[in-house]
């Protein structure tokens, strides 16, 4: 009975059978190999999205992979999520901007030796009008004192990356704990920084960024460099090689390699080559 | 709004030239998507048929769960399957982090529960609807299932199109599990987004534009195979 009644709808649609092989057909592709690069003898870097979101990457892994045959795949989250993958050994490497928590991270065994990989600065963006007079400003802490004073909006990333905590610590540097005024002037996205700039232009905010990315911005809009070039704003990279010791699996060998090749002469010429709109956005200062 | 504009001028052109990594990360959308897809109604359609038909205690409670858990934030699902996959989770030693065959597991547990809700409501309406033809003609269980499956294939379809249009468009589970690492696991919302973090929004945009001129493909293909509405009357008059 059923078979009949199957029959007899199967005969209806017939001119669909056409339709149907095409679906199938689109279904059956898509199942072919999905996981053949998976993994294998690729590195994986935990990374920030301040050297991700420049197109950094982009100039050094293919002459990295050009060099040594090894792939390497870049995971971009903020620094302090970078470590804890790297902690949970999610990650083979970590290249990241915040020293004295690198520097816990290899402490406590997590991580093999650190090593100085290249540095660039930090900037304080705002409105071109200037409200709160950063152009002015005597020191950074002078310019936040500024913000905070005049309670001026101020987009913050909040995201326990190492941009937020060099902004956590030179608000506490300058004496203004800004946590109250969250959600007030102080502005905590909680995202990327190139998501945070999104959100400064659209909001008219102050905000702090590396310049690697803010040079490589492409929606700027009104925002312009309101302070910078000051010690205090100095931003330093560093590269460490997870512990094999704690996970096994880590890909130590071609992790190492990696590392050589960033510290040596060829990766910090490499790091000195990148360029976009015609100025350099890391200087390579790995010792030898 | 000119960006707008120019954003089609961009979406266009990158179509156009059939632009390399432009095809490479909608090939892994559409992959990724339509895995995630075949996946759950492997295991959805048995279980909405199942819930749909059976009478059996806990059902009232498994309505209602797979129900809620079609809410379910992308996010939270990328999270859970993360901690799962990570080298210090239970399935670590797979080493599945950060690799499509991941995304495809968080797409799948995103998807799942939609394809039973749907499923199981289009099978129950259909089911009361054939009840008396059931009953009439003493048909065995498994044919029951059979004859509903295939009597309610367009609104199945249906079913499938919410599914895939669910996968394909979320950004948070896929972006956790996958890394958004690219030729890897970049597909075309974590490059939507990360356009977006460059700040380079007419490029995110043209993606944008690709991708929902890729939605706009598959609802045709499946409208193409689903008879109009009073086709499908006429049909369903004719042999009831």
């Amino acid at each position: 009975m059923y078979q009949r009644i199957l029959q007899v709808k199967l005969y209806r649609n017939k001119r669909n059978s056409l339709l149907y092989g095409v679906l199938l057909a689109a279904v059956l592709l898509s199942c072919i190999p999905l996981g053949v690069n998976a993994g294998g003898d690729a590195l994986v870097v935990q990374s920030t999205t301040s050297t991700a979101n420049s197109g950094f990457y982009d100039h050094i892994l293919p002459l990295f992979e050009k060099a040594h045959g090894i792939k390497v795949n870049v995971v971009a989250v903020g620094t302090g999520q970078a470590i804890r993958n790297a902690i949970r050994g999610d990650g083979d490497v970590l290249l990241v901007h915040a020293e004295s928590d690198e520097k816990q991270f290899v402490q406590a065994g997590w991580g093999l030796k650190r090593f100085d990989l290249m540095f660039n600065d930090f900037l304080l963006v705002g409105p071109a009008a200037d409200p709160a007079a950063l152009s002015e400003a005597q020191s950074v802490s002078d310019a936040l004192t500024r913000i905070s004073g005049d309670e001026v909006l101020f987009a913050s990333r909040g995201d326990d990356s190492g941009t937020h905590k060099k902004e956590l610590a030179l608000w506490s540097a300058a004496g203004i704990d800004p946590s109250g005024a969250s959600g007030g002037w102080y502005r905590e996205t909680g995202s990327g920084m190139g998501a945070t700039l999104n959100i400064a232009v659209g909001m008219n905010a102050y905000c702090l960024t590396d310049r690697a990315t803010w040079i490589s911005f492409a929606n700027k809009r009104g925002l312009t460099v309101l302070y910078e070039d000051d010690p205090p704003l100095f931003n330093q990279y560093g590269i460490i090689l997870v512990n094999p010791k704690k996970h096994s699996h880590v890909n130590a060998q071609a992790g190492q390699t990696f590392i050589d090749w960033m510290i040596g002469e060829a990766g910090q010429n490499a790091i000195a080559s990148f360029r976009r709109a015609g100025q350099q956005l890391f200087f390579p200062n790995a010792s030898p | 709004m000119q960006e707008i504009s120019s954003s089609f001028a961009i979406a266009f052109s990158l179509i156009g030239a059939l632009d390399a990594d432009l095809m490479e990360i909608v090939g892994l959308s559409i992959r990724v998507s339509l895995f995630a897809v075949g996946l759950s109604l492997l295991i959805g359609l048995p279980a909405g048929a199942a819930i749909a038909i059976g009478r059996f205690p806990g059902r009232f409670g498994l309505i209602v769960i797979s129900n809620s858990l079609m809410g379910m934030p992308p996010v939270v699902i990328g999270l859970l399957v993360y901690l799962g996959l990570s080298r210090t989770g239970p399935f670590g030693v797979l080493g599945l982090l950060y690799t499509p065959t991941a995304m495809v597991i968080a797409q799948t547990f995103l998807i799942t529960p939609i394809v039973i809700a749907l499923a199981r409501q289009t099978i129950e309406e259909l089911n009361s609807e054939y009840a008396e033809y059931f009953a009439s003609i003493a048909i065995s269980l498994r044919y029951r299932v059979m004859t509903l499956l295939w009597e309610g294939r367009y609104g199945l379809m249906t079913v499938c199109l919410a599914g895939f249009g669910r996968a394909i468009s979320e950004v948070g589970a896929v972006m956790i599990v996958g890394g958004n690492i690219d030729h890897l696991t970049r597909v075309m919302t974590t490059a939507i987004a990360l356009e977006t973090s460059k700040g380079d929004l007419e490029l995110a945009m043209a993606l944008g534009i690709i991708l929902m001129l890729l939605a706009l493909m598959v609802n045709l293909l499946l409208a193409l195979i689903r008879p109009t509405e009073s086709f499908g009357k006429k049909n369903a008059a004719a042999t009831y």
